[in-house]
């Protein structure tokens, strides 16, 4: 066992864990953060999906002692108290949401895209969520929401 | 296990000296071991936060692209973009974003599976492995590097620190295209990469190089008789004959042996199509895949 400090959403958590274990089993268990969730554990279907210093990783894959000392950012981190991220209140108003289990991830990855890209295509949109599976909307809605919060975000900065 | 954070190259050393394997985004290594293909090693040197290793270097006769360079930095970086384009064209293909973000060039290449879409690129742009222990540097080409599916010939202390690239003459163009299912999260069906040099309306020098057709990543012999030729037919079609005859491809559940054999002629022929037009001075964007409609429909 090893202490390790994970920095995740701004806050920093030391943890006593296995040099082995996988950053999304940490972030459920010891930190007790369990927005992240746990689909395929194989990096194929993005729902551990978190930011590591901004960009997006398969959490289920990575080691948590890797993240040591860097920023996480979890679907927890996105909400402002208790407002909503535009991108959570879109999702939803889009109809984007229906069983919910890949939604963090979706969010995780759409955050990091419109940072990087604040007015993204259709096309770029579908890059950017590529590799999150969702297997109840057919996308169109979710990719919808990125859409609305783009244009929102652009509008009102 | 253990595990060592290194911030220098020269830590890194120091603890594959001492018997640790080197980790960097673990896109390999911990989706392996989690899907149980192979346990962790008990101990790990993370190279991740070594500065030295993500660095491209243009030197005046050749680029260094470290070990650590990410996918996601090959398919944005001017340089590699610009001169080694068939590499920018393979690393977008990689995975997706999330991959991308994490998984190096030096671990592409020494995971060296028959499949990885970073090697035919580094095959026909006459790329060299640097291989470095604690004693100092060798480098080897990409062909004495991979020995066989998963195997290479480095020792288990010699690390990748850099792919080192000769730059390529003036009216030179490479890229690299796969057949696919999907677009993203997908492994070459089969994949080909050219480099072309033109000499005004003629071939200089063309060199193809095939994924996922043989144990390791092959090079296609025999294509000297392309010098001096213009690129049309029938010129092209001894391309996807040479590459369809020399594959040794396998039937697995992606796809039957018969299939791969067809379809690795097809995509050497468009590598060297869009080579061939990149050297002239067309820009198509990265991927080629994306940009010409090669392999899986949106």
């Amino acid at each position: 066992m090893s202490l390790v400090n994970l920095r995740v959403n701004g806050v920093t958590y030391p943890v006593d864990i296995e040099m082995g274990r996988n950053l999304s089993g940490v972030l459920r268990s010891e930190v007790g953060l369990t927005g992240t969730k746990e689909g395929c554990d194989d990096c194929e279907c993005g729902a551990c999906m978190v930011l590591l210093d901004g960009q997006p990783i398969n959490s289920c894959s990575y080691l948590a002692a890797q993240a040591a000392d860097r920023e996480i950012t979890t679907v927890e981190g996105l909400a402002n108290g208790d407002e909503m991220h535009p991108l959570q209140r879109n999702i939803l108003a889009a109809g984007g949401v229906q069983c919910g289990f890949c939604t963090p991830g979706m969010l995780m990855s759409a955050d990091a895209l419109l940072d990087r890209n604040p007015d993204p295509s259709d096309e770029e949109i579908k890059i950017g969520l590529s590799g999150n599976l969702c297997r109840c909307t057919g996308y169109a809605r979710i990719i919808q929401a990125v859409r609305a919060t783009a244009v929102e975000l652009n509008v009102s900065p | 296990m253990s595990m060592t954070i290194a911030s220098s190259v020269d830590e890194v050393l120091a603890a594959m000296a001492a018997g640790a394997q080197p980790i960097a985004g673990g896109t390999d290594l911990v989706v392996g071991a989690r899907a149980g293909k192979a346990p962790l090693p008990e101990v790990l040197v993370a190279v991740d936060r070594v500065p030295e290793l993500a660095t491209v270097e243009v030197g005046d006769t050749s680029t260094r692209i470290g070990s650590g360079v990410t996918h996601a930095q090959l398919m944005e970086d001017v340089a590699v973009v610009h001169r080694f384009t068939a590499i920018a064209d393979a690393a977008a293909l990689v995975g997706s974003p999330a991959t991308r973000n994490v998984g190096t060039l030096g671990g592409n290449v020494m995971n060296g599976s028959p499949a990885m879409d970073t090697g035919a690129p580094l095959v026909v742009l006459g790329a060299e492995a640097e291989l470095t222990t604690t004693n100092g540097s060798r480098r080897v080409s990409m062909n004495e590097l991979w020995v066989g599916p998963g195997r290479t010939s480095a020792a288990a202390d010699e690390f990748c620190t850099a792919l080192v690239i000769p730059n390529p003459p003036a009216a030179s163009g490479s890229a690299y295209v796969r057949l696919e299912y999907r677009r993203a999260m997908e492994i070459a069906v089969v994949g080909a990469a050219a480099a072309v040099t033109l000499d005004g309306d003629s071939i200089a020098s063309v060199r193809v190089a095939l994924t996922a057709v043989a144990p390791t990543i092959l090079e296609v012999a025999g294509l000297d008789a392309l010098v001096g030729t213009s690129y049309h037919e029938p010129e092209m079609e001894l391309v996807a004959t040479a590459a369809g005859e020399q594959a040794t491809p396998i039937s697995d559940l992606r796809a039957s042996d018969a299939y791969r054999r067809h379809t690795i002629g097809v995509m050497a022929r468009r590598a060297v199509e869009a080579a061939v037009r990149r050297a002239q001075g067309e820009q198509i964007s990265v991927p080629v895949n994306r940009a010409l409609g090669i392999g899986a429909a949106s």
